[in-house]
């Protein structure tokens, strides 16, 4: 831990290679570091894939910088099950020119940490914000509800979507949807974009809520990136927002001791062959994790 | 290990460099591919803010001597001297003993089977492990081929 918070102070003075591995640390340590950062700004973003959302972050990166914003992105992709690899390639859509010291880009795989990135995500972002980033994006591929979900850790949620895909319902069904602070449907330059921000509009509006802007933009274009930007800028955190975070870490820090237990596949082993009950097998964990902690 | 994939300077052509991601990746490494005209300092800030430990560079355009070079110098400078470098693309034999002068540790030309380069980066791991030197930044004479 000492590691963790000499190379903090390094990368607070400016260290660019102390951040870096400060990053790695944060994910790699056995024990998750907290840190304690007031005046964080982070974004979540997701959307299916393949719906422009490293594209629309780098439009949006380009915007920040301009305005002298220092922006860092997390970027998570998922790992291949089979071989544990991944192909990283986010950056590819965000780095159009080039961007120089005021913006960070750490590509990250979800899936090689024991215990899931998750709730490593969150201190990253505090990290991020002690250094001195004042625009902190997470973006998540929304391939499934855990990938969705990671980006409740921010306070305001983009989801993205395109033209009459039909994905949003995916979206829907895992509760994102509702979290959603803005919603941006991009490839505007494409027909269907109408309606399908159309039918976004409706399905906010059937669950009794159309405060909230369906903002049609175009990555490609940089049309109505604008917008987006001044509508995210102004969107107030929601009070409930807090306690949406919260949530998200308790259960996702939960789920990381669950599963980094050492006696997980023992008692898993001993679940297939009946020798005790699901309840007993939560009592048994539960109060192991609770022993390890006093 | 991590590892970026980079295309150097005025090159547009990464099949190959793709190719070899995609074997990585098979091979269970996390892979960054950095998109195409990437000048040297660019590669060397993604090399640092990916925390890669490892960076394979592809060129086919005839200016890996002057890139190549300037891009591990850069790395050593950054205090990445412990990155590993190899190389890949259309590179002449006579120009290799420049490329492993400069801390380049495997060059691979067209048709090398994508299971020589993980047999490499097997090899690299295991020196880094003994403390062998490697890295860009350690003492010259091993090469991979």
């Amino acid at each position: 831990m000492s590691n963790i918070s000499e190379l903090l102070e390094l990368a607070i003075s400016g260290d660019r290679r102390s951040l870096s591995r400060l990053m790695t640390n944060i994910a790699e340590s056995p024990q998750i570091p907290q840190f304690q950062s007031e005046s964080s700004w982070t974004l979540g973003v997701t959307g299916p894939p393949g719906a422009g959302k490293s594209t629309l972050i780098g439009q949006m990166v380009k915007h920040w910088v301009a305005v002298g914003e220092s922006v860092a992105v997390l970027a998570l992709d998922p790992t291949s099950p089979i071989t544990g690899g991944s192909f990283l390639a986010d950056r590819i859509r965000m780095e159009g020119d080039d961007l120089g010291e005021t913006v960070f880009v750490r590509s990250i795989a979800s899936g090689n940490i024991p215990g899931g990135i998750s709730p490593r995500i969150w201190p990253m972002c505090q990290a991020l914000s002690l250094c001195g980033w004042t625009r902190i994006v997470i973006e998540t591929v929304g391939t499934g509800q855990s990938e969705f979900r990671i980006a409740a850790l921010a306070d305001r949620i983009l989801l993205v979507d395109g033209p009459d895909r039909g994905d949003i319902i995916q979206a829907e069904k895992a509760g994102i949807l509702e979290l959603a602070d803005v919603i941006a449907v991009n490839k505007s330059d494409l027909p269907g974009a109408v309606s399908s921000a159309q039918s976004i509009r409706i399905s906010l509006a059937l669950s009794g809520d159309d405060s909230r802007e369906v903002i049609l933009v175009s990555a490609l274009e940089g049309e109505g990136v604008e917008k987006l930007i001044s509508t995210i800028e102004s969107c107030e955190p929601r009070s409930e927002r807090n306690e949406m975070i919260m949530r998200e870490r308790l259960i996702s820090e939960w789920d990381s001791l669950l599963v980094t237990h050492p006696e997980i596949d023992e008692i898993i082993s001993k679940l297939c062959i009946g020798s005790i009950t699901v309840n007993e097998a939560i009592h048994i964990l539960s109060s192991s994790i609770v022993q390890s902690r006093e | 290990m991590r590892v970026v994939i980079a295309k150097p300077g005025l090159d547009g052509h990464d099949r190959g460099a793709k190719v070899i991601a995609r074997a990585l990746r098979d091979g269970g490494h996390d892979v960054i591919y950095t998109g195409l005209r990437k000048t040297s300092s660019d590669i060397v800030r993604i090399v640092n803010d990916e925390d890669a430990e490892v960076l394979g560079l592809s060129t086919l355009s005839g200016a890996h001597d002057s890139l190549i070079p300037k891009i591990c110098d850069g790395l050593r400078g950054d205090g990445l001297g412990n990155v590993i470098v190899f190389a890949g693309g259309i590179i002449p034999e006579r120009d290799l003993e420049l490329l492993y002068k400069s801390g380049v540790r495997a060059v691979f030309g067209p048709g090398t089977p994508t299971s020589d380069v993980l047999g490499f980066l097997d090899e690299a791991l295991l020196r880094k492990q003994n403390k062998h030197p490697i890295g860009v930044g350690d003492d010259l004479g091993w090469h991979w081929n």
